[in-house]
């Protein structure tokens, strides 16, 4: 009979982890993961792998680590996802290839993230081994983009054969893994080195390369046999309420952009600021919102708040995410909704907030929050993070005559991952809105396989 | 790496280079800027684009030793080389016949406005140009707009050259001598501030190209988020042009002052490095 729990994976210490910015999960030993690894019950008919977006052969890859086995597993793993160590941190497995493991049932299931993360960094530790591809195929795919979409499309299509080069717009590739999660829980280093192996498939990065300004999608369709759309949901949303032009409000894209790509924790070794105050407010409760809460509190500030018009129980965020915030003293108003930012000489110094019950369910299937009349009160603040959600990045679709888009900004495309343009492809986030790491990856795996047909054929 | 062909001293502390990036200089229009990363350590700004050269593939861009950054960058030599360059980013300036146009420059802001007030000539217009600085030193790119323009007027704070005082005390002259149906105005946002207020009161359409703070110049951080006419706008995608008239100065202002504290020890960092 397996253990009921899952081996544990040890901590950076809380009190000493809210001063820093390097990694809160350190990961199993070899021990740790064979113990792990025998808990699998390696079920004839494994559900597992349908909770899985990239289709991981799970059993056979835990089968190899408790036969202490561990090329032999990330070999499984990486016939499909090529950013394990990526995935291994950041996948929600809870809802994913977890939530249908039949140990679930009675107990917890498999820790099937945490074993993923253990075979990526041994293997990354040792120095990664570059597959078989397939011959040269000739063709030539553009890939717009290299978040974790356009690096999924553009390795799959390079072990194909395919000539592949990405055009990333910022000045470092990894998409949202560079700029958007930070270092303490997706170290960037493994990132880069994920990324290095992407490019030793033979993928051509180019930085610094924005398609619609530097390049236009027509002058690309003219050089490339099919393209592939992957930038992201890169704009942030407001609350649009008074004051929020303000000196020390941040979107959260602006605020980890700052931190995570730019370094700005490292001020002033590194040029780029940030401004923390003592209080901080984050307005969310999803992953980004845990993110930039506990980025502000490494950063200095003695009370984060994060600022949520709905329950504990409609947080959007990961359970474990939102565990480590409490754990590390982020408080939390629920039920509250920013209506107004005051401010003293440029800066703000309150947020002015309105308390809410909740309603009927609304379209989302969670209860609407409703104001609650005459309750509004202020909360002092120096810094406010806007976390409440980003939308498509338009840039492409209005620079691209002919690209057909949803309402919702979004890039259209059929169950394929085809776009209204001839030969150009697209997912991930620009065509879902924001989403997870995991789905941006089978969406990329999807398209690849499409583009690959399209292009042999 | 993009390698700096070329290195001009315009006026004490304001440096031109001309930096190799040809598939910017191929696709680059007037009023479009760039966003630079000197290394790996660097932070990334906005800098405008004063010349174009698409057969050589370079692009020139004019700037003022205000910080870090650009003290740094002011260092750099021919054959040097910057570790990052995106661009052409933002919209072009709207170039049509409009009949009789002012361009008005301040300080490095003629040299964006030069390639502008051309492209405006060239469509038909008439136009009329009204260069400003501080005194004659800093006075830049005179022979330029002399090309560029019907007319050509100048004022420095000092008097040492043109108008003794602001290039909007001549452009209220010229409001008052003839009908005036567009005007641009590039330069410190005190400038552009003060040629909105100036125009405003004879109705005459005023477009403004806006310095704010920036780090990815993509849209993606809000960080140069100006309000124009009550909404929220990003300088980078939607601007950096927008209707003068419109602009809520004061809050750019404002949000430009944000890292104040920051710049001053980052400047004085780099100033210990230097010596």
């Amino acid at each position: 009979m397996p253990s009921l729990k899952k081996q544990p994976m040890s901590e950076q210490e809380v009190d000493k982890r809210i001063h820093n910015f390097d990694e809160v999960a350190l990961g199993y030993t070899p021990e740790q993961a064979i113990t792990e690894a025998k808990r699998c019950l390696q079920c004839t008919k494994p559900s597992c792998t349908q909770g899985c977006p990239v289709g991981i052969e799970i059993p056979a890859f835990i089968k190899h680590i408790a036969d202490e086995d561990f090329d032999g597993a990330i070999k499984v793993i990486k016939k499909k996802n090529n950013l394990p160590a990526i995935c291994g941190r950041v996948c929600p497995y809870e809802n994913q290839c977890e939530k249908f493991c039949v140990l679930g049932k009675k107990g917890e299931p498999a820790g099937i993230g945490r074993l993923e993360r253990f075979v990526a960094d041994y293997e990354r530790k040792k120095g990664a081994r570059i597959p078989e591809k397939a011959g040269a195929s000739g063709k030539r795919v553009a890939v717009v983009g290299s978040g974790p979409a356009g690096l999924t499309v553009a390795a799959d299509l390079a072990k194909l054969g395919h000539d592949v080069v990405i055009y990333e717009a910022l000045h470092e590739s990894g998409g949202v893994l560079m700029y958007g999660i930070p270092e303490f829980r997706l170290p960037k280093e493994v990132v880069r080195a994920e990324i290095e192996y992407v490019k030793q498939l033979g993928v051509d990065i180019q930085t610094n390369v924005v398609i619609g300004k530097t390049i236009s999608i027509d002058e690309l369709r003219e050089e490339f046999d099919a393209i592939f759309i992957g930038t992201g949901a890169g704009l942030p949303h407001f609350m649009n309420i008074p004051g929020e032009n303000l000196c020390g409000i941040y979107s959260a894209n602006e605020f980890l952009i700052r931190t995570n790509l730019m370094r700005a924790y490292k001020f002033p070794e590194y040029d780029t600021p940030i401004k923390v105050g003592k209080r901080v407010a984050v307005i969310g409760a999803g992953n980004v919102a845990m993110d930039s809460a506990r980025v502000a509190l490494r950063l200095g500030a003695e009370e984060v708040r994060i600022v949520y018009r709905r329950s504990e129980k409609e947080m959007p965020a990961r359970a474990e995410e939102t565990a480590h915030a409490k754990e590390e003293g982020i408080k939390f108003e629920f039920l509250t909704n920013p209506i107004r930012m005051a401010g003293e000489n440029g800066w703000v110094k309150q947020l002015e907030c309105i308390r809410m019950k909740l309603g009927e369910p609304d379209e989302s299937g969670r209860r609407k929050p409703i104001p609650i009349e005459g309750s509004e009160f202020a909360l002092d603040v120096d810094t406010v993070v806007v976390a409440i959600g980003q939308k498509p990045n338009p840039l492409i679709a209005k620079m691209t005559k002919g690209l057909r888009i949803t309402e919702k900004g979004a890039v259209w495309i059929d169950e394929n991952g085809k776009t209204s343009m001839e030969g150009v492809f697209a997912g991930g986030d620009i065509t879902t809105g924001t989403a997870t790491v995991i789905e941006a990856m089978g969406a990329g795996k999807k398209a690849a396989r499409a583009i690959h047909e399209y292009v042999s054929r | 790496m993009y390698r700096i062909v070329a290195k001009k001293e315009l006026a004490p502390a304001v440096k031109s280079l001309t930096i190799d990036a040809p598939l910017v200089a191929k696709n680059a229009r007037p009023g479009q800027f760039i966003i630079v990363r000197i290394d790996e350590k660097g932070e990334r700004i906005p800098l405008t684009i004063a010349g174009l050269d698409v057969q050589q593939g370079t692009i020139t861009t004019i700037f003022l030793e205000v910080g870090k950054t650009t003290e740094q960058l002011g260092r750099l030599n021919e054959g040097d080389a910057i570790s990052d360059l995106a661009g052409p980013l933002g919209n072009p300036t709207e170039i049509k016949n409009y009949g009789r146009v002012v361009c008005v420059g301040g300080g490095v802001g003629v040299a964006p406005l030069y390639l502008v007030a051309k492209a405006l000539k060239d469509a038909g217009n008439e136009v009329i140009s009204i260069i400003g600085a501080r005194t004659k030193e800093l006075l830049i790119f005179e022979d330029e707009m002399q090309q560029a323009s019907d007319e050509l007027y100048i004022a420095t704070d000092d008097g040492s050259k043109g108008h003794h005082g602001f290039v909007t005390d001549v452009l209220q002259e010229l409001i008052a001598k003839q009908k005036i149906d567009r005007v641009l105005a590039v330069g410190p946002t005190v400038m552009m501030r003060a040629v909105a207020k100036v125009t405003k009161n004879h109705n005459i359409k005023t477009v403004v190209s806006l310095n704010p703070l920036m780090v990815d110049g993509t849209g993606m951080c809000g960080a140069c988020r100006v309000t124009v006419g009550g909404e929220t706008k990003f300088t980078c995608v939607d601007g950096p042009e927008f209707d003068a008239h419109l602009v809520d100065f004061e809050e750019l202002m404002n949000r430009q002052r944000t890292y104040i504290t920051e710049e001053k020890v980052a400047l004085e960092r780099c100033g210990r490095c230097r010596h």
